[in-house]
């Protein structure tokens, strides 16, 4: 009977156990006190898609671009991609149907784009690359990197002839910085613009790789090295007489975006078509630094979907009776993911704000693209593992994730070239070269 | 003739979102769930938009009733391309029993306050699935009803309609004024498109009580009890 009732009483009070145990124990330890003091609100439901409410930190504006992109990507892009990276082709209309959408050069203001914030792009951004990091690429080509530099470097006579027309997606652009022998020292470039003050043009000659939408742009906006030993950003347009734009063959990342050359064999530019609010290689890092900010969020787009899939398809697949979900190893990789996806989501959108009042440098841009790179990468090779030979199969789009974060882990600034920015920062020392 | 439509705009649970019965039985689970516009009534918009764009109308007014929430559905009408928004504030209890009829009630006056050619509404809520707002304003308003529209054309001052039934598809010509109902096939609404949403930001939205338009929003029905559907058993092959 005592037996029963004392039993009974440590079921009903199971907190007054500890002490129970504590009196028996010999009575020397003091007793342990539960602080009851400190209280989460437990109507706050816990949403593994948003785990820091990342929804009540945009604005309306910012939501509602969010949610018409979103719509737009998930029924016109999705449908496409499998076969277009599957068949390695480039759909040029996407381009088209984004700038009728009116998200390309999107925190332009004026010259037909919508004037938006920062935040609104890095939204945008991480919708396309949650299809596809080549859609995304095309698009911060597109934005960042040609109408950036004509926004920021140009003559009120070059915006007004390009801008519209690239808002519109109606011509499309590429940047020509990355040389084959020089891809993370641009300051080495060999290509060349010699001045004719003849004929008042540039005469280009050099080899660009590794260029986005380079085989079908209208135009390029090409970095050469001047008379002065200073680089200057020039626009060249197709159907100059020397210049060549072959493709890349043999890509096995980001095949729905064309990649390839530009070859300039003595190509004459008008000096009309020269950059002139700028030199030096602050003109083109400005445009790199507009695009990793893209690439920040874009880069955790991808991470998101391949955390969905991987948790949706361990909920499915049942293996020795029960779903693979239900083990250890499984919650453990996708609650590193969840909290690295919440993680850098905030610190995106910090920098956006940041961005947006004026107060970001670029070694902040440069912590985050490497950190959603990096991170987005472990992901999806981590998910990939989870789905085990489905995983494989481009059906289930992760691998083609995977495939591509390894070229966006390492363009416009590879995860360690960043590191060393970063390093500069930390200790004033720069580890870039050889020399002091 | 004002030129000017009605399209009525209602804030219900986004359709991919997974619908709980509250654990008291008197509701579904709202707080903290993803809202949008009700599908048919995107369609609405869409059809009123492309008649402006045509000319054959002159303004577009998006109208939700419901709580402060509702004014991002009327900001979504008007990023799609509606003039301006009234807000009808109902918030509360009240909220929790509005029905088609109070609604169509409020549709009516503020019909006869605006002076509205068209009252153009979606064929039902996903949320209620009524399907009766339309036909009751029609009734208040001694309107024509052209309902579940697949297509419609303004010919004068008359409209040429087709509505999807049971049997086919009907044609029918009604008068203006009157109120018309889409149904799926109207149309394909358009995106927001991001120069349209920041525009969006400077059309006015206008709030208004029920008590304003003399509508008195009291419900006549009274909901017993809302439960899950039964689980479904496994079957027979």
């Amino acid at each position: 009977m005592a037996l029963r009732s004392a039993v009974c009483r440590l079921l009903v009070n199971p907190h007054r156990c500890a002490l129970i145990t504590a009196s028996r124990a010999q009575g020397t330890a003091a007793p342990i006190t539960h602080d009851l003091s400190f209280k989460v609100d437990t109507k706050v439901q816990f949403d593994w898609r948003d785990a820091l409410d990342l929804e009540g930190q945009l604005t309306e504006e910012e939501i509602m671009i969010r949610d018409s992109f979103r719509t737009y990507c998930q029924e016109k892009l999705m449908p496409r991609i499998l076969m277009a990276n599957r068949n390695e082709v480039f759909h040029r209309e996407i381009v088209s149907e984004m700038g009728e959408m009116g998200v390309l050069g999107p925190t332009i203001k004026g010259y037909g784009c919508a004037g938006t914030s920062y935040v609104a792009y890095g939204l945008i951004a991480r919708e396309v690359e949650r299809v596809d990091s080549g859609y995304r690429s095309a698009m911060s080509v597109q934005s960042s990197l040609v109408m950036h530099p004509i926004n920021a470097y140009g003559t009120e006579e070059q915006k007004q002839k390009y801008l519209p027309k690239l808002a519109r997606g109606e011509i499309l652009g590429c940047f020509g910085l990355t040389e084959p022998n020089h891809g993370s020292d641009p300051g080495g470039m060999e290509t060349r613009a010699k001045y004719n003050p003849s004929s008042r043009t540039y005469t280009l000659t050099g080899s660009k790789t590794w260029i986005t939408n380079s085989p079908v742009a209208d135009i390029a906006v090409v970095w050469a090295k001047c008379d002065d030993g200073k680089v200057r950003g020039f626009i060249l347009e197709r159907g100059m007489k020397g210049l060549l734009t072959p493709k890349i063959e043999g890509k096995f990342s980001l095949r729905a975006s064309a990649t390839g050359m530009i070859l300039m064999d003595e190509v004459e530019v008008p000096e009309e078509n020269l950059l002139p609010k700028v030199s030096g290689l602050g003109g083109p890092f400005g445009c790199l630094n507009n695009a990793r900010y893209g690439i920040a969020w874009g880069a955790l787009g991808a991470a998101e979907f391949c955390f969905h899939a991987a948790r949706q398809y361990t909920l499915d697949r049942i293996q020795f009776g029960v779903p693979l979900a239900r083990n250890q190893l499984m919650q453990k990789k996708m609650a590193d993911m969840l909290t690295e996806i919440a993680i850098g989501l905030q610190s995106c959108l910090q920098l956006g704000r940041l961005i947006d009042e004026k107060k970001a440098s670029p070694e902040m841009i440069s912590m985050l693209k490497r950190n959603s790179c990096g991170k987005a990468l472990d992901i999806a090779r981590q998910a990939r593992d989870m789905l085990g030979g489905n995983g494989i199969a481009d059906e289930y789009h992760i691998i083609r994730h995977v495939m591509n974060l390894e070229a966006v882990n390492t363009y416009e600034g590879t995860h360690d070239i960043h590191a060393l920015i970063l390093g500069r920062a930390i200790t004033g020392l720069q580890s870039f070269t050889v020399g002091k | 003739m004002s030129g000017r439509v009605l399209v009525g705009v209602k804030r219900v649970i986004d359709y991919a979102v997974k619908i709980r019965v509250k654990p008291d039985n008197t509701g579904v689970v709202t707080d903290g769930v993803k809202h949008s516009m009700n599908p048919f009534c995107e369609i609405a918009v869409e059809e009123a938009v492309k008649l402006k764009e045509k000319k054959l109308i002159k303004e577009v007014v998006a109208v939700s009733c419901g709580p402060q929430q509702s004014q991002e559905t009327i900001r979504t009408a008007l990023a799609m391309g509606a003039d301006r928004g009234i807000h009808v504030d109902v918030s509360g209890k009240d909220y929790e029993n509005l029905g088609p009829l109070q609604v169509s009630k409020i549709l009516a006056a503020l019909a006869k306050q605006e002076d509205a050619q068209l009252i153009l509404l979606g064929k039902q809520a996903i949320d209620d699935d009524c399907n009766q707002t339309g036909q009751m304003t029609a009734a208040l308003l001694d309107w024509p009803q052209g309902t579940f529209a697949s297509e419609v054309s303004l010919e004068g001052d008359k409209i040429n309609l087709v509505r999807e039934i049971d049997g086919g598809l009907e044609h029918i010509k009604i008068n203006t004024p009157a109120v018309i109902t889409a149904d799926l096939r109207l149309n394909t609404p358009r995106y927001a498109t991001l120069p349209n949403i920041m525009k969006a930001k400077k059309k006015k939205i206008v709030t208004v009580k029920p008590a304003d338009l003399g509508v008195d929003v009291t419900s006549r029905l009274e909901v017993l009890k809302v439960e899950e559907p039964p689980q479904r058993q496994a079957g027979r092959v």
